[in-house]
Parts: C-alpha cells; sequence; structure tokens
C-alpha cells in the first residue's frame, strides 16, 4: 500500500497555502480587535503593555446592555420555544400545500432585510401604550427574526423521524395527545429543539439591523451598544467590548456545532 | 432457532386474556378527495379467533385494520362493536388494542424495558407490579438480556418482538398486526411467524392480522379474508380459500392454479382427449386445477398430453412447466427424483373431484 502522505505534490501544498491565507483573512482582524480591546494604547501599540482596564470600563459603563441582551435572548428563546416547536409540529404533521406556504411565509423575516421589518413594526405597532419604549418591543423584533430558525431546526428532524407511526404506537397503547406529546414527540425532536435553542440564542445576542431602529436611549442592546462606543469612544473600549461578546457567542456556536454533529437521531 | 419456541403453558400461566369478539357493521371509507378505500363490509370476528386480512395492496386490508384500531372513522352509517360495545367514537388510546406496525413504531428515547413499560404507566400501574410484568413479558418474548438497550442496538427481528411484548404487556382486548413481518428477511420472518402463531394459540386473544403474503395468512389465520379493490373477495378457512375459491381472482391470489377449457354435457365432461363423469355444471366451462392435483400418467390412462417446457427441481418436488396440444401452460408438481426435462412428452391424468368448474 502507498502512504500518499509521503507522496504530496506541489498541488497540495499550493492548496493548504490557499487555506492558511484565506484563515488568516477572516481571524486576523478578529484577533487585532481582541487585541486591541487589552492593549493600553493601541496607537502605540503593544509594547505599550496590555491591561484589563478597558474591559473593565465595558462591563462598568455597559453592563446594562449586556444584561439586556441576555434577558432579551432568553426571554426570545421561551417565545420561539412556545411558538416554534408546536408550529413545526403542526407542519410536520400536515404536509399539505397550505402547511407548505406557511412554512415559506415563516422565513419570510429571514428573507427581508431587518430595517424594513423594523420600520413596519415602528409604524404598526409604534403607537401602542409605552410598547415604543419598552424592552419588549426589541423582543417582538428578535421573535419574529428568529421563529424561522427555530422552526427549521424542529422541521428537520421531525420529517426525518416517522413521527405519525411513532404517535401511532404511543395512542395505541392509551396515551391522550398531551402525553404523547410530552413523553414521544419532543424527546425524540430533542437535536431539533437544541439546535435551534442554541441558534435563536446566538442568533439574538447579536441582531443588529432591527434592535437598531427598534431600541430607544434607555433600551440598548450589546450590539448597539457596540456600535455606539466605535462611533464615539476610544477604539480601545470598542474592542474590549468586542471581546465581551466574543466571549458570550463563541462557547454557544461550539455547543451548536458539536450538537449538529452528534444530534442526527440515530433510528 | 430452537430457543424461540416456547411452551404454551408459559403463554397461559402468565396471561388470562379475554377473548372478545369483533363486529364490523356497514364499515365503509371514502377518503377526502372522494377515493372509495372499502366498500360497505360486514364481519364478525369470534372472541379467540385470528383473522387474516389478505389482498394486494390498496385493496382495502390496511383501512380495515385501521378502523377496528380506532385510527381511522367508518364512513357514518359503520359502527365497530368489541364485545356489546360500540366503539365508533372511541378514539385507538380509548380502545384498549394492542398493536404492531410494520416499522415496529418503538420509541427510540426508551430501551427496551421502558417501551414494554409505556403502556403500564399509562395505565398508572404500580412500580413494583410493572417491573414484574415488564420483566415477565420481556422472559416470554426471550428478550430478558435485552432489557436496558436501546432500540437501535437490536435486530430487526428483537425490534418486532419487542413490539408484540409491548403490545401484548397491557392484556388488550384485541391485537392487531399490521404486516409485523414484511420488513424482516425470509429466514427471520418464519421463525418470527411461528412464534406469533404459539403467541396467539397460547393467549386465545382475538387477533386481526393484515398481510399481503398468502404463506403467512394460509400458517396463521382460523380464517382468511381475501380483499381486492376495497371489497371481501372470499371470507373463508384457509383450507376453503385454497380448495374452493370463491372466484378467478382468489384462486389466482393463492398459490398456484391452472386454468383448462372443457366441455360439459350430459353428466360427462371432455378435456383433451378423455371424457370423464361429471357432475358439475353443463356447457362450456373454465376448470381450475391446482398443480398438485395434476398427475403425471402413462398414454394409456392419460387425458390430457403436452410437452415439458421447463423444469424446476424444488428438492422435494420437481415443479413441471407442460404445453398441452391445446390451450394455456399448465404447471404440475413431479417428485422430487423426476428424470424429465425440457423437451420430454408427457401425459396429465385430472381426478374431476378435484376440479373446481367456473361457468
Amino acid at each position: 500500500m502507498h502512504d500518499l502522505s509521503h507522496r504530496r505534490g506541489w498541488g497540495f501544498w499550493l492548496q493548504l497555502g490557499f487555506t492558511l491565507l484565506v484563515c488568516a483573512l477572516l481571524t486576523v482582524p478578529m484577533a487585532m480587535s481582541m487585541l486591541a480591546g487589552l492593549t493600553a494604547n493601541y496607537f502605540v501599540g503593544l509594547k505599550s503593555g496590555l491591561t484589563l482596564r478597558w474591559v473593565e470600563e465595558v462591563l462598568r459603563v455597559y453592563s446594562g446592555t449586556i444584561l439586556l441582551s441576555l434577558q432579551i435572548a432568553v426571554a426570545c428563546l421561551a417565545c420561539t420555544l412556545v411558538l416554534g416547536v408546536p408550529a413545526a409540529y403542526a407542519l410536520a404533521r400536515r404536509p399539505g400545500r397550505i402547511a407548505r406556504l406557511v412554512e415559506e411565509m415563516l422565513m419570510m423575516p429571514v428573507a427581508i432585510p431587518g430595517l424594513a421589518t423594523a420600520l413596519a413594526l415602528i409604524v404598526t405597532y409604534g403607537g401602542v401604550g409605552d410598547l415604543r419604549g419598552s424592552w419588549l418591543f426589541i423582543l417582538i423584533g428578535h421573535v419574529l427574526f428568529t421563529l424561522p430558525f427555530m422552526v427549521r431546526a424542529v422541521l428537520a428532524v421531525m420529517g426525518s423521524i416517522d413521527l405519525t407511526t411513532l404517535e401511532e404506537g404511543a395512542a395505541s397503547l392509551g396515551a391522550g395527545f398531551l402525553r404523547r406529546f410530552a413523553t414521544v414527540v419532543l424527546p425524540n425532536c430533542r437535536s431539533g429543539i437544541l439546535a435551534g435553542s442554541l441558534m435563536v440564542l446566538t442568533l439574538s445576542v447579536g441582531e443588529f439591523n432591527l434592535t437598531w431602529l427598534l431600541h430607544t436611549p434607555l433600551t440598548k442592546t450589546l450590539p448597539v451598544g457596540l456600535a455606539d462606543s466605535y462611533a464615539s469612544l476610544r477604539i480601545e473600549i470598542g474592542s474590549a467590548y468586542t471581546l465581551v461578546f466574543f466571549l458570550m457567542i463563541v462557547p454557544s456556536l461550539i455547543l451548536m456545532q458539536g450538537l449538529s454533529r452528534r444530534g442526527r437521531p440515530s433510528v | 432457532m430452537p430457543d424461540s419456541v416456547m411452551p404454551d403453558s408459559a403463554i397461559q400461566n402468565s396471561f388470562h386474556l379475554d377473548a372478545v369478539p369483533i363486529r364490523l357493521e356497514r364499515c365503509g371509507k371514502t377518503f377526502a378527495g372522494g377515493a372509495r378505500a372499502l366498500e360497505p363490509l360486514d364481519l364478525t370476528i369470534r372472541g379467540g379467533e385470528t383473522v387474516v386480512f389478505l389482498g394486494p395492496s390498496g385493496c382495502g386490508k390496511t383501512t380495515t385494520l385501521r378502523i377496528i384500531a380506532g385510527l381511522e372513522s367508518p364512513d357514518p352509517g359503520g359502527r365497530v362493536l368489541f364485545g356489546e360495545e360500540d366503539v365508533t367514537a372511541l378514539p385507538i388510546e380509548r380502545r384498549n388494542v394492542g398493536m404492531v406496525f410494520q416499522s415496529y413504531a418503538l420509541f427510540p428515547n426508551m430501551t427496551v424495558a421502558e417501551n414494554v413499560a409505556y403502556g403500564l404507566k399509562v395505565r398508572k400501574i404500580a412500580r413494583a407490579d410493572r417491573g414484574r410484568r415488564v420483566e415477565e413479558m420481556l422472559d416470554l418474548m426471550h428478550l430478558g438480556e435485552f432489557a436496558g438497550r436501546r432500540i437501535d442496538q437490536l435486530s430487526g427481528g428483537q425490534r418486532q418482538r419487542v413490539a408484540l411484548a409491548r403490545a401484548l404487556v397491557v392484556r388488550p382486548r384485541v391485537l392487531l398486526l399490521d404486516e409485523p413481518l414484511t420488513a424482516l428477511d425470509a429466514k427471520l420472518r418464519d421463525s418470527l411467524r411461528l412464534e406469533i402463531d404459539r403467541l396467539l394459540r397460547g393467549l386465545g386473544i382475538t387477533a386481526v392480522y393484515v398481510t399481503h403474503d398468502q404463506g403467512e395468512a394460509m400458517a396463521l389465520g382460523d380464517r382468511i379474508v381475501v380483499m381486492a379493490k376495497g371489497r371481501v373477495a372470499q371470507v373463508g378457512t384457509p383450507r376453503e380459500i385454497y380448495y374452493q375459491p370463491a372466484d378467478g381472482f382468489v384462486a389466482d391470489f393463492i398459490g398456484t392454479m391452472n386454468r383448462l377449457g372443457g366441455m360439459a354435457r350430459g353428466g360427462m365432461l371432455s378435456i383433451g382427449s378423455a371424457t370423464l363423469p361429471w357432475t358439475g355444471p353443463e356447457g362450456a366451462v373454465e376448470l381450475l386445477v391446482r398443480p398438485e392435483d395434476l398427475a403425471l400418467a402413462g398414454e394409456a390412462d392419460g387425458h390430457l398430453g403436452g410437452t415439458v417446457a421447463a423444469a424446476v427441481f424444488l428438492g422435494d418436488r420437481t415443479r413441471l412447466v407442460v404445453e398441452p396440444t391445446d390451450g394455456p401452460a399448465l404447471t404440475v408438481d413431479a417428485a422430487g427424483r423426476s428424470e424429465l426435462g425440457r423437451g420430454d412428452r408427457v401425459w396429465l391424468r385430472v381426478d374431476p373431484a378435484r376440479v373446481l368448474a367456473v361457468p
């Protein structure tokens, strides 16, 4: 048997070089930005020393935005679970033309620019009570934007198992609808629900387009604050802010990757 | 697989199941869009009886089973009765039926033992009692060692045994089986069929079995309901269905059937060169004969002459295809050691008592 690793030609090295170049293109700016957040004076450079001062400053000034972002993300997740999982179930159990139409409609907020959706929300609901000034207004936007991702993720798993027959099996053993849903449908869709949940959390925490129009000075989220700080403060603070954002988002991204590799239904 | 055969006494000791009769009254089914899946059907299944619905796909057999199960409701006017109770309006979860599916329908999120315990949990059986009954049932199905396994760690045959255990452990009023062996390979199919047979006899439960496989139907059914195009073609014991098919469809669907042209006049029947005493209908008749009822004979006592077109050695017998001087080819079973081959000239004898006439 030939060991191919000993016979790498110039093509291999060319491909490796290109891949590394692309990786560098993507990661170097992020690394630079994070490093800037830890540098005492960006314009002097690394020789000015490393510091956590900017990170502390961000946490002091912007902790409100971070907490609000987390609050909205969790609330958004709750809403998409309550709305999205039953919606996916209904779509999975009724494979008709109307169901497909509804599925397409659900994808609309993803296809339409966030700014347009936000404007539509403001025009329609901006005058309803205190909604415009409330964080709930941002939540509505986020739910609208993230719901399709939850529905899609759950629907994909539901489509890969024979849900109808599983449910008929449970029903033949005496289980009513709610019990079937809780003990057979939900557990067997767990991987899809988990993947959808992480997706919703990540998207909600990082959402800027909609949020930028929907927020008020009292309801700033992390990405909005980030834009502010880049626009009006020292570059080190904006960079430190980015660092904080990365620390929040990267673990959930890694988890999501792991799930999508492992979470395929085995039966 | 000798360990798959369990003593009947073991089955009878573990369970006592009431044998509930099932009655279908004018049960038809028209699906949305107007497609008629089932013409109105009347049928009584006796308590403890195994009835097999047999027919090609789309004949309405599965629809009938699903109406009995409560997964479909019959068209207005139709009624389903379990004993004296009218269950037409009850959904499946309130009919107390056991159901076994072609695709097993086992819950992948549960172990073997949890799958079997599911129906008992739903019925709020106390934990200790539940554990005992699950264990008993798993032992009965030779699944004891698999109790803690996940479903995807089992073979097809094991999965279907788990499905049977899960359906039976709740002591259902009737057991419904929807093509339970179709997804299995041939060898497994035979051994599991024997197991199901012993189980059904041992438990004395009323069972409805749906299949498109005539071998399964003959082996398992006390009675067979042959269906075609949404209608019942014939109801009868396996012997009746085999030897006295009600029509040409049933005759062709079950086993192999030869067709011979004949002329009956004045108590005599002319086939080929022979004239035989005859008590059947008069005039031109089509005669149906099983391959095993056509005997090889010499030129002197034979009724029909022909040439062997093909000979297939099957071990216990040799199946010949004989082309008579006129008329369609005939299938004939000869002894396994028969040396006959392609091109040989043969003579066949017909026993008028074993011939069925279709006017």
